[in-house]
């Protein structure tokens, strides 16, 4: 199944740009493609223009950068716990920003650039409460005891975000209940520069990682051997991939299983170096949500469906293989 | 592990010329545990020259692992010390260690599939900075690793589809392309037949020819009788026997450090085989199975 550099370049650059197009053309009013290259090359109907430029390309970048850091931080994080079964939802950090970003709307410091710093502490919080609970076990760090942990980390900090959005009285806080569904529509412009910002350190932390992840992937000891910083280069990736997802889930909310299906799938056809797996995990994870986006807008028009729904549509059957697979692993 | 007879220590005193040479050395070694009543390691020293194949061996549980990981920078001393070279192992940059040393763990799993050429490209990361990408030395270096493990033909397998045999030799040829001086194997053979068990051997003294310094920790101690220069024998922490196996293996020691009845022979070549003993089953007893 694995397939050429040349070929799956190529192919990734064409899914990427299909899903630009999609993206484009899809929406409450029809738009043929045409127009909507003038309006972006700044021509056109005016009133089309503001369509494309002020509602849907904003829309395609903010998909592309959500889903994109998603799945880098989901790839990263993966390598980090030795589990493929690992993504930033499950690991509990989407679950951890969003309580931060709550508690930084109800003190009313939501804006596009105050969220993100929040989501990050609430990740940062998460992390190092999963790393307790998974200590505790006594173990070490045992990559199916993290999941757990995670998974019980995100749902204390879900609990505690149901329960500040129960009993606060602002307008904000009822709005931010709709945000965390996850959706690509509400930020605009201002919202994909503060993403695109935040974005930036983390995502050079994890290229420069890239093969001490490969590293890690053999196990810590291996890794040590090889000439690996472990703790130093944990550190920074659990830092790196809190970032990215604060800044994610500030800008869109809670999406699952981007973070999961797409590491899973570049793999299977590039396979599992990291100088690889990044870069491409980014361009497809951006254009895959991009894509479910286009469908979660579709499907029930002029309803619009969470885009989280449709990543987990998919998610939700990749994370069965894969848990199929590793249970045979581990009973052979 | 009193009535042992001490390790004959003129050998190492002998060698005092070349101190300056060793390429791992514990001093008076100690590594405790937290929470653990008796210390992993009891002032245990050893030294590994370069050109020298040392094994250590000993039963369950007497600190060879430990040992390993103490010379590694891996376990903290709770007294001694640790030399790399001569210098202190905890002062050691990882990347700069691992140019140094090679080292290959008892066990590993990679936790994607990935292939023996990936693998063994791995074994360049300490002479790579995060940003540079490999060169023609480091293609080479892997070509010539690959070269001497006898894998050149499995280079596109996945590891996830290799025999025991196969994926030991792929990381010991990892542990060939960092271009190491001195050679750390835990237990290599633990899970190979003998012809397998054979050639690693073979392999490890060939390079020891060469001059690099090789300590191998190992169960086998006719495997490690024949092939390595000198056994350090340990036992609950504590060396119990240091010199050439004729010296280290005999009946006596071995039937106290390993609690069972144990008889030395010495083979057509000259070399020392140990064979361990049934119980006296006593007369009328019924044995059971």
């Amino acid at each position: 199944m694995r397939v050429g550099r040349g070929a799956f370049v190529l192919g990734l650059t064409g899914g990427a740009i299909g899903a630009a197009l999609l993206g484009l053309l899809v929406g409450g009013s029809h738009i043929p493609v045409g127009e909507a290259l003038r309006a972006i090359a700044g021509h056109g109907d005016p009133s089309v223009r503001a369509i494309v430029l002020e509602l849907r390309a904003p829309r395609i970048v903010l998909g592309f950068l959500v889903g994109g850091a998603l799945a880098v931080s989901g790839a990263a994080l993966q390598a980090l716990v030795r589990n493929p079964l690992a993504d930033p939802y499950l690991l509990g950090l989407s679950g951890g920003s969003s309580l931060g970003a709550v508690i930084a709307v109800a003190f009313g410091a939501g804006s596009v650039w105050g969220m993100p710093i929040a989501a990050f502490a609430g990740a940062l919080l998460i992390v190092a409460a999963v790393y307790r609970l998974a200590l505790v076990s006594g173990g070490g760090l045992d990559g199916r005891i993290l999941l757990l942990a995670g998974v019980v980390a995100g749902a204390f900090a879900g609990a505690l975000t149901s329960g500040i959005l129960a009993v606060s009285e602002s307008a904000q806080v009822r709005a931010a209940m709709l945000w965390l569904l996850g959706g690509l529509g509400g930020v605009g412009w201002a919202g994909v520069l503060a993403l695109a910002v935040y974005s930036v350190p983390a995502l050079v932390i994890l290229a420069a990682e890239s093969r001490t992840l490969d590293l890690l992937s053999l196990g810590d000891e291996p890794a040590l051997h090889l000439g690996a910083d472990v703790n130093r280069t944990r550190r920074r990736i659990y830092i790196a991939a809190s970032l990215l997802t604060a800044a994610a889930v500030a800008a869109a909310g809670i999406i699952g299983f981007v973070g999961l299906a797409v590491p899973h799938a570049i793999r299977m056809v590039r396979g599992p170096g990291h100088r690889g797996l990044l870069p491409s995990a980014f361009v497809l994870g951006g254009a895959f949500l991009v894509v479910a986006d286009a469908i979660a807008r579709t499907l029930f028009a002029p309803m619009e469906l969470p885009v989280g729904v449709i990543t987990a549509m998919v998610g939700v059957p990749v994370f069965a293989v894969l848990l199929r697979r590793s249970a045979t692993a581990v009973r052979a | 592990m009193n009535g042992a007879p001490d390790a004959p220590s003129g050998l190492t005193g002998s060698r005092a010329a070349e101190r300056s040479g060793r390429s791992l050395e514990l001093r008076e070694a100690t590594v405790r545990y937290p929470r653990s009543a008796m210390p992993q390691l009891d002032r245990v020293s050893l030294a590994v020259s370069p050109g020298e194949c040392v094994a250590i061996v000993g039963p369950n549980g007497a600190g060879k692992t430990t040992a390993l990981r103490a010379l590694l920078g891996i376990a903290p001393l709770n007294a001694g010390s640790a030399l790399l070279m001569g210098r202190p192992v905890a002062e050691w940059e990882r990347p700069a260690l691992a140019r140094t040393v090679a080292a290959v763990s008892q066990r590993e799993e990679p936790a994607f599939p990935v292939t023996v050429l990936d693998v063994v490209k791995m074994g360049r990361y300490p002479h790579l900075g995060p940003w540079r990408a490999a060169g023609a030395a480091d293609d080479l270096a892997v070509q010539r690793a690959l070269a001497r493990a006898d894998i050149g033909s499995l280079s596109d397998r996945l590891v996830q589809t290799l025999s025991g045999g196969e994926w030991q030799r792929v990381r010991i040829a990892r542990a060939l392309a960092q271009e190491p001086r001195v050679l750390v194997l835990d237990e290599p053979t633990a899970s190979l037949d003998v012809r397998h068990e054979m050639e690693l051997f073979e392999l490890v003294q060939g390079l020891t020819r060469e001059g690099m310094a090789a300590l191998v920790v190992s169960h086998h101690l006719n495997a490690a009788a024949r092939f390595a220069d000198r056994l350090v024998l340990m036992s609950a922490g504590r060396v119990a026997a240091d010199g050439p196996a004729e010296q280290v293996l005999t009946a006596q020691r071995l039937s106290l450090v390993f609690g069972w009845p144990v008889s030395v022979q010495r083979m057509a070549d000259g070399a020392v085989q140990l064979y361990p003993e049934r119980k006296r089953v006593a007369p009328g007893a019924t044995r059971s199975g």
